[in-house]
């Protein structure tokens, strides 16, 4: 149990030390790039629709993976699709 | 099977960290995005092999949400940016408190079904997150796609509901947590979670448009911190770790527009800043002058003799989606054997970034975007400023004026090029209400209409050259 809050405490710090830097033509890919990694709480959706749970827990854990989905799904297409267009004005300035 | 799933969420993190190390880079950020991808692949599959699952459900929901996402992904317009990132925030935000919420459920309707204090203030916490994320993206989505107004929502009492919201939560909390399986309980958990969806919903509405960059970072940050709550319910090192991620690196693009903007959080959040009230209407100082109206063709006469010229789009670029006349007018300047620059004010637009992406999605070349703190410093070897749809940003008062709302919050200082040509639809104030007596300056031209439209003219202009 204090194991848990031993990673907390120390993810946030790596948190803070890994994007202390970043150059502001990035904000909104970092911001919805780590959006969709918010979206891990999918783990947490699936393990809550058990085959022998109540049906009342699994109604709920459905909704949370199609949420969670949405999230992770929409969360990497966009950044993929927004960090393609700053791809090619890279490659198209380099020309 | 599950013995490889705590070594395979362990791989799942250290992805996680690297792609975000790499998102922060941008030579590396695509790929960045893609390793924090396979991550989440290898954790969903890791958890999968656990077994015991309602696979049906599951595929079902999989399929369900990845149609979604997939399709409002790629169909979404590089304009409509902001409310899709606050939409996706909301949903991350309510699957946290669903994940919450079943994960009581299971308890309660075991027999002997008992919590640790520990598991009960997680879930209590998951749900007051993720419930107030969601109905606060909510809002911000309507907001920033104005299906609502974008003006802060103040009433009398405010601070008194709110306060009244914040009291119950934390009874709520504490009841819930003293007597977690009494039949009172779920009662309270179903309260709780009222109480934070309201919540959520005053959070966000007294929050003016252009301080969205703020609440939308903010929010992406607590989407992360409920994840890492749900984390704690289930007890799972991967969501913790990630959700820290998350909420760590939301803070600091919070932190990042809060002083691009000269405020504390508690302002933005708190304060209705340009809800027109009194510190709009007084503060914006006399004005002398006359704002100078200028025709397209003249404005074209002055940017065909120009050596260097310097955009400073804002919002309003977003809102006529100019951006694409915009970039093309600078190749023909540029072409023209003018110096072309693009200066990015951090807070322009509706969320961190926002130009950025317009641009990037125009082709603007990479090397002529340049940041604020870059420009000014030779802002005035620049012989023509054009601010397209910018208004705050590069409001002198915040310079001058002690007694304007915005003193002391840096602008692009676009008045100190040769000539400034402001496009701008009308002489209405800004969004906060505050006078800009930039367009009122001697060097000050005001050319009025739709910015994509007064921007094609002068395209149209060059082309005849």
């Amino acid at each position: 149990m204090e194991l848990l809050f031993f990673v907390f405490a120390l993810a946030i710090f790596l948190g803070f030390e890994l994007i202390a830097k970043v150059p502001s033509q990035l904000h909104t890919p970092l911001m919805s790039g780590s959006n969709a990694i918010s979206g891990i709480t999918i783990v947490g959706a699936l393990l809550a629709v058990q085959a022998d749970g109540e049906t009342m827990t699994q109604v709920l854990g459905f909704f949370a993976v199609i949420f969670a989905t949405i999230n992770v799904f929409g969360g990497y297409a966009v950044t993929d699709r927004m960090l393609s267009m700053f791809k090619k004005k890279d490659t198209g300035g380099a020309k | 099977m599950s013995v490889i799933s705590p070594y395979a969420y362990i791989a799942a993190s250290i992805l996680f960290c690297v792609g975000l190390k790499m998102l922060s880079r941008a030579d590396t950020a695509r790929r960045g995005n893609q390793i924090s991808a396979i991550g989440m692949l290898i954790a969903v599959l890791a958890t999968l092999i656990v077994g015991g699952m309602n696979y049906v459900w599951i595929i079902a929901g999989v399929v369900v949400g990845a149609g979604i996402g997939s399709v409002a992904a790629r169909k979404i317009e590089m304009t409509g940016m902001p409310e899709m990132v606050a939409l996706f925030n909301g949903f991350g935000g309510i699957a946290s408190l669903l994940v919450g919420w079943a994960e009581y459920h299971k308890v309660v309707s075991m027999e002997a079904g008992a919590f640790d204090m520990l598991t009960i203030v997680a879930i209590y916490l998951a749900i007051l997150i993720g419930g107030l994320t969601f109905t606060g993206s909510l809002i911000a989505w309507g907001k920033l796609s104005e299906k609502l107004p974008g003006k802060p929502y103040l009433f009398a009492g405010q601070q008194i509901v709110n306060g009244i919201l914040v009291l119950a939560v934390v009874v709520g909390g504490v009841m819930l947590c003293m007597n977690p399986t009494a039949d009172a309980a779920y009662r309270i958990l179903g309260v709780a979670i009222a109480l934070s969806l309201v919540f959520g919903v005053m959070s966000v509405i007294p929050i003016g448009g252009a301080d969205m960059p703020v609440v939308i970072a903010l929010l992406n940050s607590y989407s992360g911190l409920a994840a890492c709550a749900a984390g704690f319910v289930i007890e799972n090192n991967v969501l913790i770790v990630s959700g820290s991620l998350v909420g760590a690196s939301g803070l600091i693009l919070t932190k990042i527009m809060c002083k691009a903007m000269n405020r504390s959080l508690a302002n933005v959040l708190f304060s209705g800043f340009g809800s027109g009230t009194a510190s709009g209407g007084g503060g914006g100082g006399d004005v002398d002058g006359e704002a100078k109206p200028i025709s397209a063709e003249d404005a074209f006469v002055i940017l065909e003799a120009a050596r260097s010229v310097a955009f400073v789009p804002g919002y309003g670029m977003a809102v006529a989606q100019a951006q694409h006349a915009v970039v093309e007018l600078g190749n023909l300047l540029e072409a023209n054997g003018c110096e072309v620059r693009y200066a990015v004010h951090p807070v322009a637009g509706r969320m961190p970034g926002h130009m950025n992406v317009l641009l990037a999605e125009a082709n603007a070349p990479y090397e002529q975007l340049v940041e604020m703190d870059d420009i000014n410093p030779i802002m005035s070897t620049v012989d023509v400023s054009v601010v397209i749809g910018a208004n705050d940003v590069v409001n002198p008062a915040a310079r001058e004026n002690e007694g304007s709302p915005i003193y002391g919050m840096p602008i692009i200082n676009v008045d100190e090029a040769g000539t400034c040509i402001v496009l701008k639809r009308s002489m209405k104030p800004g969004f906060a209400g505050i006078e800009n007596p930039l367009f009122f300056k001697d060097n000050t031209r005001m050319l009025f209409g739709d910015a994509k439209a007064s921007v094609s003219s002068l395209v149209a202009e060059f082309k005849e050259l």
